[in-house]
C-alpha cells in the first residue's frame, strides 16, 4: 500500500526522522494559511499524487507551464501555484500519459541545500535482510544510477538478531564523503527510519533527495513509504491512510475481494490462478498475437462468490473483447471456478467470446457444470489451445 | 531415490486439523504418502482423520518419527509455525502458506541459517516424488513416476511443466515449488545442487519469473557444476513468466525494487541461454523442448 508524501514525512517525523517544516492543504486558501506558519521567506508547494517525476510533470492544461513541484518566495506566489495544482491533472513519467488528479498540495519551508543523497530501505531479496542503500546521486532514479553507475550505490544489510548498529550508518556516512557532525546528524536520521520500517512493516521507504543543509543538518526533503501489503493486518490504524481515489476502480473492487488484479492496454481478459501461470498466461497470448487486458490472479481457496467478483471486474472493462479463463486447480477446484464462471456468466448476459481450459483438481466435475450449463463457452484442451483459441476469437470479431 | 522427499517420508501436517489442513492430508494420504499425526495447539491428546493430534511439534516428533512437516498454518502465526518445526529439528519444513509478512520471514531465514532444518516456501505448492510422498497441495494425478526434476517459482506453472512431461512419456522424479515470496527458504541453487547428485534425475526443468536474482545464481550454477567434461551434463529446461508484464508493477509475486533491470524476463533468460540451459519460448513447449533436448 502507497501513501502520499506529506503522510509519510508524518509517520516519519513521529520516529524523530528529519523533516522540513509543512502542511498539507486541500485548497489555495488553506495553502496559504499553512505557508503563514512556517518561517518563510521561501516556500516549496509539491503537489500530491503517488507517482515520482512530480517536479519534471507538467499539467495536463498547461503542458508549457511550471511542473507539480514550484518553489516560491511570497504568500501570493504560495496561492497562486497552489490554484494551479489543486483540481487539475499532473502528467509525469510515473503517471502514463493519462495522469493523475492532485487533490492536495503539501506546502514546505525551502530550505538551504549543500548537497543531495539518496537513501532508502528494503527487503533484499538476495540477502533476505533489511538493506540500507545509500548513493551520492541523490535526487535521480536509483534504478538509472544502478544500470548506469553501479559503483555509486552503497548498501549496508542489517542482521535481524542484533538490529540496526550505529556502525552500519557510520559505514555509509563516510562512503558518501560526509564529515563532522554531519555524520552525526546522518546516523541518527539512518537509526530512526530503520525504526520507522521495523515497527511499521515498511516494504520500502526512500528518501530521494536526503539533503545535507549549509548548517550541517541532514533533512528528508522528499520522502516514499510503501508498506507491506501482508502485514496490514498488525496496523490497523495505517488503513485511514489509503487514498482510492489513487487507485484504478477495477483495482480498489478487486482489492475488496482479496484478488490480485492489475489493469493493463490489452484486448484479452484473462482469470489465472498463480501469478506465475497469470504471468505465463499474458506471455502466451502475446505470443499468439494479441495483448492481455489485465493481469488477474485468483488465488488459492477461491470461493465461489470471489470468482464471479473476478469474472465481473474483467467484464466490466470496455476494452476486453473476449476472455481466458485458465486454471490449474491444486488448492483451487476446477468446479468452484466453473460454479463461479457460469452464475457470472448468466448474471452478466456476456457479450464476448469466453474461452476456458480447467485442469487439476476435480477438473471433470468443473467440465461438466460448464457443458450443462448451456452457455456458448469454448473449451480448450490445454495452454496452447486455449491461447490459440482466444486470440482467434479476438480476430474473429474484428 | 528422488530428492527430499520418498516413500520413507513420515510427514506431520501444522494446522491439521483446520479446513487446508484436513484437505491437503486427505489428500496426501489417498495419495499412498505416509501421514502420521499433525499439531493444533490446545487439541492434544484428540485424533482427526485416525491420526494423533499433539500441542507442539516436539511431541508430534518425538510420538510419531515424523520427519518431515508441512504447514496450513494462517498467515499471522506461519512464521512461529515455522520456527517451532525448526526448534523441533523437523529436517524438511514445508510452508504452503501464503501471505507472511516479509519482516517475519526475514527472521526466520537468520534462523534457518543455522539449523539442522530445510525450508520450502513459504507460498508454494509443495514437493512431490510421485507413486512415493506428496506433501502439499498439487493435484497428485497429475504427476507420473519419472526422470524429470522439476524446480520452479510458480505453483500452477509447475502443474504445467508436470501436466506435459507426463504426456511426452517422461515423468518426473521430483518436483519442488520454491515459492514465489521474496524471502524464502530453498532457492534455485539448493535443489539444483541436489538434483544434479540424484541418480533418478535425468534432466531438469526450472521455471523463474521477472524479479529478483535467484534464476541467474541457478544458470550460473549449472554452468559451473553441470555442463562441461566430467560433469553430469544433465539436460536443462528453462522458462522465464513475466516476458510482457509492465515494468515497476508488483505482479503478486514481489519483484526486486533495485536491480537496475538485471532481473527482466530477457536478461534471465539470456543469462539461461548462455549458461547451456534449453529456454522454452512459450509455457506450453515445456515438455516438447525436454522431449528436442533429449533427443540431442
Amino acid at each position: 500500500m502507497n501513501i502520499h508524501e506529506y503522510q509519510a514525512k508524518e509517520l516519519l517525523r513521529r520516529y524523530g526522522v528529519a523533516v522540513p517544516q509543512g502542511r498539507v492543504a486541500w485548497t489555495a486558501e488553506e495553502a496559504v494559511e499553512a505557508a503563514r506558519t512556517l518561517p518563510g521567506p521561501v516556500y516549496v508547494v509539491k503537489s500530491q499524487i503517488h507517482a515520482g517525476g512530480r517536479g519534471a510533470g507538467r499539467f495536463a492544461h498547461d503542458p508549457d507551464g511550471k511542473g507539480g513541484v514550484r518553489v516560491v518566495k511570497s504568500l501570493d506566489a504560495v496561492r497562486e501555484a497552489a490554484a494551479a495544482m489543486i483540481g487539475k491533472v499532473l502528467v509525469t513519467k510515473q503517471t502514463g500519459p493519462a495522469g493523475r488528479t492532485v487533490s492536495r498540495v503539501y506546502v514546505e519551508e525551502g530550505c538551504d541545500i549543500a548537497r543531495e543523497l539518496y537513501l532508502s530501505l528494503l527487503v533484499d531479496r538476495a540477502t533476505g535482510r533489511v538493506t540500507i542503500i545509500a548513493s551520492t546521486e541523490g535526487g535521480m532514479e536509483i534504478e538509472e544510477v544502478a544500470a548506469k553507475h553501479p559503483e555509486k550505490i552503497l548498501k549496508a544489510a542489517v542482521d535481524p538478531a542484533s538490529g540496526i548498529s550505529g556502525f552500519h550508518a557510520r559505514k555509509l556516512a563516510f562512503g558518501l564523503g560526509l564529515s563532522g557532525k554531519q555524520v552525526a546528524a546522518f546516523t541518527r536520521f539512518v537509526l530512526a527510519m530503520y525504526r520507522a520500517f521495523i515497527e511499521l512493516d515498511c516494504a520500502i521507504v526512500e528518501v530521494n533527495p536526503l539533503v545535507v543543509t549549509g548548517a550541517g543538518e541532514v533533512l528528508a526533503l522528499d520522502a516514499k513509504v510503501s508498506f507491506d501489503d501482508n502485514a496490514l493486518f498488525r496496523h490497523p490504524d495505517l488503513s485511514d491512510l489509503r487514498d482510492e481515489a489513487e487507485m484504478d476502480e477495477k483495482e480498489i473492487e478487486a482489492a475488496r475481494y482479496d484478488l490480485n488484479y492489475v489493469a493493463l492496454d490489452g484486448e484479452i481478459g484473462c482469470m489465472v490462478n498463480g501469478a506465475g501461470l497469470a504471468m505465463a498466461t499474458m506471455d502466451i497470448i502475446k505470443l499468439y498475437g494479441s495483448s492481455p487486458a489485465n493481469f488477474l490472479d485468483v488465488g488459492g481457496g477461491a470461493s465461489q462468490e470471489k470468482v464471479t467478483a473476478a469474472f465481473k471486474i474483467i467484464t466490466t472493462d470496455p476494452k476486453v473483447k473476449a476472455i481466458l479463463v485458465n486454471i490449474f486447480g491444486g488448492i483451487m477446484k476446477c468446479d468452484i471456478i466453473a460454479r463461479g464462471v457460469v452464475a457470472a456468466a448468466k448474471e452478466l448476459d456476456l457479450k464476448v467470446p469466453l474461452v476456458v481450459r480447467l485442469e487439476g483438481t476435480n477438473v471433470d466435475l468443473g467440465k461438466r457444470i460448464l457443458t450443462e450449463s448451456g452457455l456458448a463457452i469454448i473449451a480448450a484442451d490445454n495452454l496452447a489451445d486455449a491461447a490459440e483459441k482466444v486470440v482467434r476469437a479476438v480476430k474473429g470479431n474484428a | 531415490m528422488a530428492i527430499l522427499v520418498d516413500a520413507n517420508t513420515r510427514v506431520m501436517t501444522q494446522g491439521f486439523t483446520g479446513a487446508q489442513g484436513t484437505f491437503h492430508a486427505e489428500q496426501g494420504i489417498a495419495y499412498g504418502s505416509t501421514y502420521v499425526g499433525g499439531v493444533t495447539p490446545g487439541k492434544g491428546g484428540t485424533t482427526h482423520l485416525n491420526l494423533p493430534v499433539f500441542d507442539t511439534v516436539a511431541d508430534c516428533a518425538r510420538a510419531t518419527g515424523a520427519n518431515a512437516s508441512v504447514i496450513y498454518v494462517p498467515p499471522p502465526f506461519a512464521a512461529d509455525a515455522i520456527l517451532e518445526a525448526i526448534d523441533a529439528e523437523i529436517p524438511l519444513i514445508v510452508c504452503i502458506t501464503e501471505g507472511i509478512p516479509v519482516l517475519d520471514m526475514v527472521k526466520v531465514k537468520r534462523v534457518l541459517g543455522s539449523s539442522k532444518s530445510r525450508l520450502v516456501g513459504p507460498n508454494c505448492p509443495g514437493v512431490i516424488t510421485p507413486d512415493a510422498c506428496k506433501i502439499g497441495i498439487m493435484p497428485g494425478h497429475i504427476h507420473r513416476r519419472g526422470s524429470v526434476g522439476i524446480v520452479s517459482r510458480s505453483g500452477t506453472l509447475t502443474y504445467e511443466a508436470v501436466a506435459q512431461t507426463s504426456a511426452a512419456g517422461l515423468g518426473q522424479s521430483t518436483c519442488v515449488g520454491i515459492g514465489g515470496d521474496p524471502v524464502k527458504g530453498m532457492d534455485f541453487v539448493d535443489v539444483l545442487e541436489l538434483f544434479l547428485k540424484d541418480e533418478e534425475t535425468k534432466s531438469i526443468i526450472m521455471i523463474g519469473e521477472i524479479g529478483g536474482p535467484s534464476e541467474i545464481e541457478g544458470a550460473e550454477f549449472l554452468r559451473r557444476e553441470n555442463f562441461g567434461p566430467g560433469k553430469p551434463n544433465k539436460p536443462v529446461v528453462g522458462f522465464i513468466a513475466g516476458a510482457t508484464a509492465p515494468p515497476g508493477r508488483r505482479m503478486g509475486h514481489a519483484g526486486a525494487v533495485i536491480s537496475g533491470g538485471a532481473d527482466t524476463a530477457e536478461v534471465k533468460m539470456e543469462a539461461m541461454r548462455s549458461a547451456g540451459i534449453h529456454v522454452a519460448d512459450s509455457p506450453a513447449a515445456l515438455g516438447s523442448t525436454m522431449v528436442r533436448a533429449l533427443a540431442r
